[in-house]
């Protein structure tokens, strides 16, 4: 006790209520057994003894007699450090429903959570419950009467993309010859382009994630590819991928990705002569929606020996990827050279594209590329979405929403006649509310080639338990409770690989199935309907407007 | 959905032709517009095959200035017809419906004929432009013009076909006659019913029509708008697009007209490895990817050396019969159209387009190929 008092008072302790989520425990319910607080990620709750006082009274007269006994109870603790992040593991695991935490509105966690002058640092998304303008827009052209609508169930749909720089028509090296044509110029430059699915797994990499969830991602990608014939492809991430992989026929069902810490490459590069395929293409990471102008931290604690090795770097050290390239001087000069380089290691048989989060300045960025015959896509990633881990304000305060963003590029390369030329491809927030096909339709008919999910599968397919409300998002600790990110192995042996494959394939059917649930009353079924905006409506003038959509209510 | 009734002759016939061969399929147009493109005249108009025609309509006011701008841009009026309008209950009566035949500017005459197809595209978007722009898809229709080509007159407006074959008095003697006519009678489905909006539509030489609805309309829209040729404007049908494609791929691309249809719906990928033909396909269906159709659609049209189609969408969704024989053939929505126009012919050898064919019949209707999609002849 100090000789002012002020231990006792406990005036500078916290209360429970400027907590985010408040665990309430049930002492008749709890058997004691301790998985609860065993499990806790966090150590937010702790066993505890307190001393409780009982008066008892027997006999036909009231004769109350006071004794003292002790009790095990379970505490949650009032330190801010160990706030409970409302993952509810202590839920689950508890076999007499006696506990479960309790999201508390008027928490004041931002007020208190930069204890020593750390900014807060989180994991996962952005946290906004509200509803994202994806989620508002409707499709409202509806063939009915006029014309006989498709039938989802019957008719044939081509759901598919291009993912790489097309040639204008013009520039065809074709001729005619005897009323047929024919590749007559066999040295012009023909830009590699593929045909994949048009909604694509978004970078996570390796190293962010646990080798189960990886694992799980990738053997899902593969049957897909392999047995359903869906040509869906997944982004590495920064940080290469297994060497057994870039070496096996699958290598073609990725694209690796390179950033500003080049992660990675030294295993890919050396790879490269013993490579039996081409990867789908090559993202260079500018920026990353969940976290625009932050670069990427991957603990010490999580470089373990397989990220060691993969990633060329000793054990156990932070591995820190700058905000920005170190050789980007200017994007007409050396984002032209990464583009033109990386395009030269294949042979210019892969394509190349630019990944930036979504900017005020996507215009300009788009602008450059159009002009660049080399940049095979530019990819957007928007606010809304992004399973990155950084300070809490990037996630948070900072980046553009996708929809104008996007629509605007679109718009752009309309203007220009180059619409079909340049492919783009949006993310940010897709499923964000567990609309995916509806997002992933929206963002097509908005001008978008190619839509990039993330966040919404590790959700689906992992039972990932973050919300809009900051739940969990202990992803850059390495204590991910499900064992989708963390290096772990008591955590990660948590995760079933062949669960979450299985789980990425019934997402990615499911979709399919709903993309032509939207695609066919709108009477479209030969091509993926990129740029159909007159099928979009939107509740909202102001939006309407900026999106150049119908307004309906 | 619309009716379509074209019919390509080695001989010069009448309008009223294709006109009797709709009002057989009269449950599928609601009187919300029949338009009438004649090419390869005959008759009267015979001689007269080396000059443009400006076919439109205006009012009193708008004529004039039509007149006066065709007259400051040099050029000089050789013939003008003018059909002999007899008032009928229905029709709505315009001032000036005209089909006038022009000399070239003196300084454009020795011009090779690029230039000259230029300048006639140029002088009709300028009158075209000469009114105010649309709004709400209203349209100003003081001046309205049509086609400005050698040897290709069109006529439209807002009304049943035979009321209207007997407003223009195309029932009348010897008024009109060509070996090429397509003829439409409108269903109004989406948009509104305007002059501009009725098929068949004309640019440079080519002209079609179509019946169904074009689900992928906007996005070619935009990617016609968006090729820098003055011509693709317009749009107030969403059929109009399906005129300028056939003009994109056949003309400015020089592609031979079959691949019309392997631009407007592509075979699939397995499909398209079987063909001889498959290395530029794989580039076309990248490159062109904009101009795939969709929705149910059934495209007849010409060719400004007088070859005649018909092509499907790629579920056919939409009906088509062609039947003839050598020097006569039917193109039209119905079997019933065919058998009204030439009744005389071996209804065994109809062909029914399916979504792999392609109709084509050669100028001078001497016979119907049929090519087929999947093999590439």
């Amino acid at each position: 006790m100090g000789p002012t008092g002020r231990d006792i008072d406990h005036n500078h302790e916290l209360t429970l209520k400027e907590f985010p989520y408040i665990v309430r425990w049930r002492d008749d319910r709890c058997t004691r057994c301790g998985q609860c607080t065993a499990v806790c990620p966090v150590k937010a709750i702790v066993p505890d003894v307190v001393t409780e006082r009982v008066v008892t009274s027997e006999g036909p007269v009231p004769t109350p007699r006071v004794a003292r006994r002790t009790k095990e109870i379970v505490r949650q603790v009032r330190d801010m450090d160990r706030y409970c992040v409302g993952c509810a593991m202590c839920s689950l695991v508890c076999p007499n429903e006696a506990i479960e935490p309790e999201f508390n509105p008027s928490h004041k966690l931002l007020h208190f959570k930069n204890r020593g002058g750390d900014a807060y640092k989180r994991g996962g998304r952005r946290n906004d419950p509200g509803v994202s303008t994806l989620d508002r827009i409707k499709f409202t052209r509806i063939s009915m009467l006029t014309d006989p609508a498709l039938d989802a169930g019957r008719h044939e749909f081509h759901i598919r993309s291009f993912l790489g720089r097309i040639l204008p028509p013009e520039g065809l090296p074709i001729k005619a010859e005897n009323g047929r044509l024919i590749v007559a110029k066999k040295d012009t430059f023909v830009p590699p382009v593929r045909e994949v699915y048009p909604i694509m797994i978004g970078s996570m990499s390796i190293g962010a994630l646990s080798p189960t969830m990886w694992e799980g991602l990738a053997m899902g990608v593969a049957y897909l590819n392999e047995e359903l014939k869906m040509p869906v492809v997944m982004a590495s991430g920064e940080g290469g991928m297994p060497p057994r992989l870039l070496k096996s026929k699958y290598l073609k069902y990725y694209i690796l990705q390179i950033a500003s810490g080049y992660f990675g490459w030294d295993e890919i590069v050396r790879s490269l002569p013993r490579m039996q395929t081409d990867p789908a293409a090559i993202e260079i990471k500018y920026g990353q929606g969940a976290k625009p102008g932050d670069g990427g931290l991957l603990m010490s604690y999580k470089v373990l020996k397989l990220i060691s090795q993969i990633r060329g770097v000793p054990m156990g050290v932070d591995l820190a990827s700058p905000p920005t390239h170190q050789t980007k001087y200017s994007i007409e000069e050396a984002v032209a050279k990464m583009i033109q380089s990386m395009s030269m290691a294949w042979g210019f048989r892969v394509p190349v594209y630019p990944k930036i989060s979504g900017t005020k300045t996507a215009r300009a960025v788009l602008n450059n590329l159009a002009r660049n015959p080399y940049a095979s896509a530019l990819s957007i990633d928007g606010e809304d979405g992004g399973t990155g881990a950084a300070y809490n304000v990037s996630m948070d305060k900072m980046g553009h929403p996708i929809a104008s963003n996007l629509r605007e590029c679109y718009l752009d390369l309309v203007k220009q006649g180059r619409q079909n030329e340049l492919p783009l491809i949006a993310a940010g927030g897709v499923g964000k509310r567990g609309n995916l096909a509806a997002n992933a339709a929206a963002l097509i008919m908005l001008g978008a080639s190619v839509v990039s999910v993330g966040k919404y599968l590790m959700q689906s397919t992992a039972d990932c338990l973050g919300d809009e409300n900051n739940r969990c998002n202990l992803c850059n600790t390495g204590r991910c409770p499900r064992g989708i990110t963390t290096q772990d192995p008591k955590l990660y042996r948590r995760l079933d690989p062949e669960k979450v494959a299985e789980r990425l394939v019934e997402v990615f059917k499911a979709a399919d199935t709903e993309l032509r649930k939207i695609f066919a009353p709108m009477g479209r079924s030969t091509e993926l309907p990129i740029g159909m905006s007159d099928g979009l409506s939107i509740d909202d003038k102001a939006m309407a407007e900026r999106l150049g959509i119908s307004y309906a209510c | 959905m619309c009716r379509l009734a074209a019919i390509t002759s080695a001989e010069y016939f009448s309008p009223l032709e294709n006109i009797h061969a709709l009002e057989t399929m009269k449950e599928g147009h609601d009187g919300s517009g029949m338009g009438l493109m004649l090419k390869d005249l005959g008759g009267w108009a015979k001689p007269l095959k080396k000059y443009p025609v400006l076919s439109g309509i205006c009012t009193r006011d708008g004529y004039k200035k039509v007149k006066d701008h065709m007259a400051a841009q040099g050029f000089k009026e050789v013939h003008s017809w003018r059909p002999k309008i007899k008032p009928v209950p229905g029709i709505t009566h315009r001032d000036v419906y005209f089909a006038n035949f022009y000399d070239y500017p003196s300084k454009y005459r020795n011009k090779p004929w690029e230039e000259k197809e230029m300048l006639l595209l140029n002088t009709r978007l300028a009158l075209r432009n000469m009114v105010n722009p649309p709004q709400n898809g209203d349209i100003d229709e003081s001046i309205v013009v049509f086609s400005f080509y050698p040897d290709v007159i069109t006529l439209k407006e807002v009304g049943d076909p035979l009321t209207l074959a007997e407003y223009f008095g195309l029932d009348k003697g010897e008024e009109l006659r060509a070996r090429i006519i397509l003829a439409q009678g409108r269903q109004n489905t989406n948009y509104g019913i305007n002059l501009y909006a009725c098929h068949p539509f004309f640019i440079q030489g080519y002209g079609s029509m179509t019946n169904g609805e074009n689900t992928a309309f906007v996005p070619i829209r935009e990617y016609l708008t968006s090729r820098g040729f003055p011509g693709y404007i317009g749009y107030q049908s969403d059929s109009e697009v399906f005129t300028h494609i056939l003009h994109y791929v056949h003309k400015h691309l020089g592609y031979p007209l079959t691949y019309y249809k392997d631009v407007i719906t592509p075979l699939k990928k397995a499909d398209m490895e079987k063909r001889p033909d498959r290395d530029a396909l794989f580039l076309m269906r990248q490159s062109l990817r904009m101009l795939i159709i969709d929705g149910p659609n059934c495209v007849i049209g010409f060719t400004p050396d007088g070859t005649t189609f018909m092509v499907q969408d790629s579920k056919k969704l939409r009906p088509g019969a062609v039947g003839g024989a050598k020097g006569k053939y039917a193109l039209m929505s119905e079997e019933c159209g065919v058998d009204k126009a030439i009744p005389e012919r071996d209804k065994a050898k109809d062909i029914f387009p399916m979504k792999y064919d392609m109709v084509v019949i050669p100028p001078g209707a001497e016979e119907a190929r049929v090519w087929d999609q999947l093999e590439g002849i």
